[in-house]
């Protein structure tokens, strides 16, 4: 950790791994030089929309799924929680291998179901529009998973004595939603956040396997650039960039704390 | 009104969404058995129409993948029984033992806990190859026998355990080793159980890594294997990627399944996948 801190402030490349001490301090000229290179900015910009999309939407799928099997049915809950919790468990190479196909123009799955509602599906892995919306839209549905079973968990923790109470006063379910379980939720929320946030901030797999970053680097990601850099033996360069994805994830992760915690 | 009273199109809706969500698995098996022609076909297919088993056969005679797949193996077992060895011994002595520097030594695992991968993996490749660990399976291994993930459940674990058994062996006589192997270690039961899964699915499923310093092909884990073969030549051969993609994924899903119970309460006590 200290190493690689001191790293990034060197110029130390491949060839300087058999001498250590041949490096030079170059100071903050790696920050400088990741921040002033165009497609360093533009996959900082990706990822933030990779994140500020995916982070909200499977947070909505997960509590969407968990609300449903907690309080809507009562049979066949395993089943449907277990069903749902299967593509967390899968190597994301694997998927995204499967996901390229299904994303498909013209005989992926995903187009031939839209086609059936009338809908003419967009080439989605080429098209620069587009193809952060598939990745998006991949990454959601493997990892929803993860907060649904986490939601379900808090959702035990929400007395029902209150909801009788709220239902008697004459609040319709909606209302009890929003203004029961949805604040006595917000612990968990701030949890499933923070840690989907940190795993989005950091992806890596999905544009590597499906779009290697393209089209128009339209879907390159901060560690992916960095993982670039590492591979023409910038090590240097890909040190200062993980220090920069490294403070970007504990200032994201300090802001969420305190949104989450402020409007109690 | 009752607490859970089942709405029926709910049941229609959440049948969809399964259905939705676990499509793609059975495409890719089923994918898996058809010829290069019928899977480029529009409209798509979903019963193999020739079902064919030369993807398979191409993936292991051809392409190496069993050696993927040993690779994959003892990596995965290897850091699994490391795991369950040391963040045990380390949990114990966090949560049972008096030593100075007990807290810091604990704050320090939560701190490096926080720590995403990306910052620690320039230097650790360093590190790994300046010991000439790199390109080789002890390199894949050899940095993840102990996780502060694992040490931290095993010390959250074992602090609920009574301190009395630890006093009442010492009485007895018993050594310090003897005191946590026969004493402790037993009563770890689904904290071992749940740690070990985890760590096999992390490790089956860890890519950065093993694609950093596995350089030489007879490395490869299958991950690696998989990713690099849709990226290069092989781009288009969507029955042999289909397969492979099988092979990665059904081993997880047979031991997801199998342990499914235990699996799902240590998420949920945990929190971390």
């Amino acid at each position: 950790m200290l190493q690689s801190l001191f790293m990034s402030f060197t110029d130390t490349r491949s060839r300087d791994l058999r001498t250590p001490f041949a490096v030079d301090v170059v100071g903050l000229e790696n920050y400088a030089k990741a921040f002033s290179d165009p497609v360093f900015r533009k996959a900082m910009l990706n990822t933030a929309y990779f994140v500020v999309v995916g982070v909200p939407l499977t947070l909505l799928m997960a509590l969407a799924a968990a609300v449903a099997l907690d309080r809507g049915i009562r049979r066949l809950r395993g089943l449907f929680r277990l069903g749902f919790y299967t593509p967390v468990i899968t190597s994301i190479v694997a998927v995204a291998v499967v996901w390229r196909f299904l994303l498909e123009r013209d005989y992926g799955l995903i187009n031939t179901a839209l086609g059936w509602v009338g809908i003419d599906g967009p080439n989605w892995l080429g098209d620069p529009h587009w193809a952060m919306p598939g990745l998006i839209l991949m990454a959601s549905w493997r990892n929803f998973g993860t907060g649904m079973i986490i939601f379900l968990a808090g959702l035990q923790a929400v007395p029902w004595m209150l909801h009788e109470a709220a239902a008697i006063d004459g609040a319709g379910a909606w209302r009890r939603f929003r203004h029961i379980t949805l604040p006595l939720l917000r612990p968990t929320m701030l949890f499933v956040s923070v840690t989907t946030g940190i795993g989005y901030l950091q992806f890596f797999e999905e544009p590597f396997v499906m779009t290697n970053g393209g089209p128009l680097n339209s879907t390159i990601s901060m560690s992916m650039y960095t993982y670039r850099q590492f591979g023409f033996g910038n090590y240097g360069l890909a040190a200062a960039m993980s220090y920069i994805i490294f403070v970007i994830v504990a200032v994201v992760t300090a802001i969420q704390f305190r949104l989450l915690r402020e409007n109690t | 009104m009752t607490r859970t009273r089942s709405q029926w199109w709910l049941y229609i809706v959440l049948t969809l969404a399964l259905l939705a969500v676990i499509a793609p698995f059975v495409w890719m098996v089923l994918g898996s058995f058809k010829t290069q022609g019928e899977l480029l076909q529009n409209p798509p297919t979903w019963w193999p129409q020739a079902a064919t088993l030369d993807n398979y056969t191409r993936l292991f005679s051809r392409l190496n993948f069993s050696q993927y797949f040993v690779n994959s193996t003892v990596v995965a077992v290897a850091v699994t029984a490391g795991n369950l060895i040391f963040c045990s011994m380390v949990g114990y002595a966090l949560a049972m033992l008096d030593f100075p520097g007990r807290r810091a030594l604990f704050l320090l695992v939560m701190g490096t806990l926080l720590i995403p991968g990306v910052v620690t993996f320039v230097p650790l490749f360093v590190l790994v190859t300046n010991v000439g660990l790199s390109n080789s399976l002890p390199g894949l291994i050899l940095p993840f026998l102990v996780s502060p993930f694992g040490v931290f459940l095993m010390r959250q674990y074992i602090s609920g355990l009574p301190r009395d058994l630890l006093d009442a062996g010492r009485v007895d006589g018993a050594s310090e080793l003897r005191i946590f192997g026969r004493i402790f270690l037993p009563l770890c039961g689904p904290a071992l159980a749940t740690l070990g899964i985890l760590t096999f699915l992390g490790s089956w499923n860890n890519f950065l890594w093993p694609l950093v310093v596995a350089q030489e092909e007879s490395k490869y884990t299958l991950p690696v294997a998989l990713a690099l073969y849709s990226k290069g030549q092989n781009s288009t051969q969507y029955g042999l990627l289909l397969a492979g993609a099988t092979v990665v994924v059904i081993p997880v899903l047979a031991i997801f399944l199998a342990f499914q119970r235990r699996f799902i309460e240590g998420i949920a006590t945990t929190g971390i996948k």
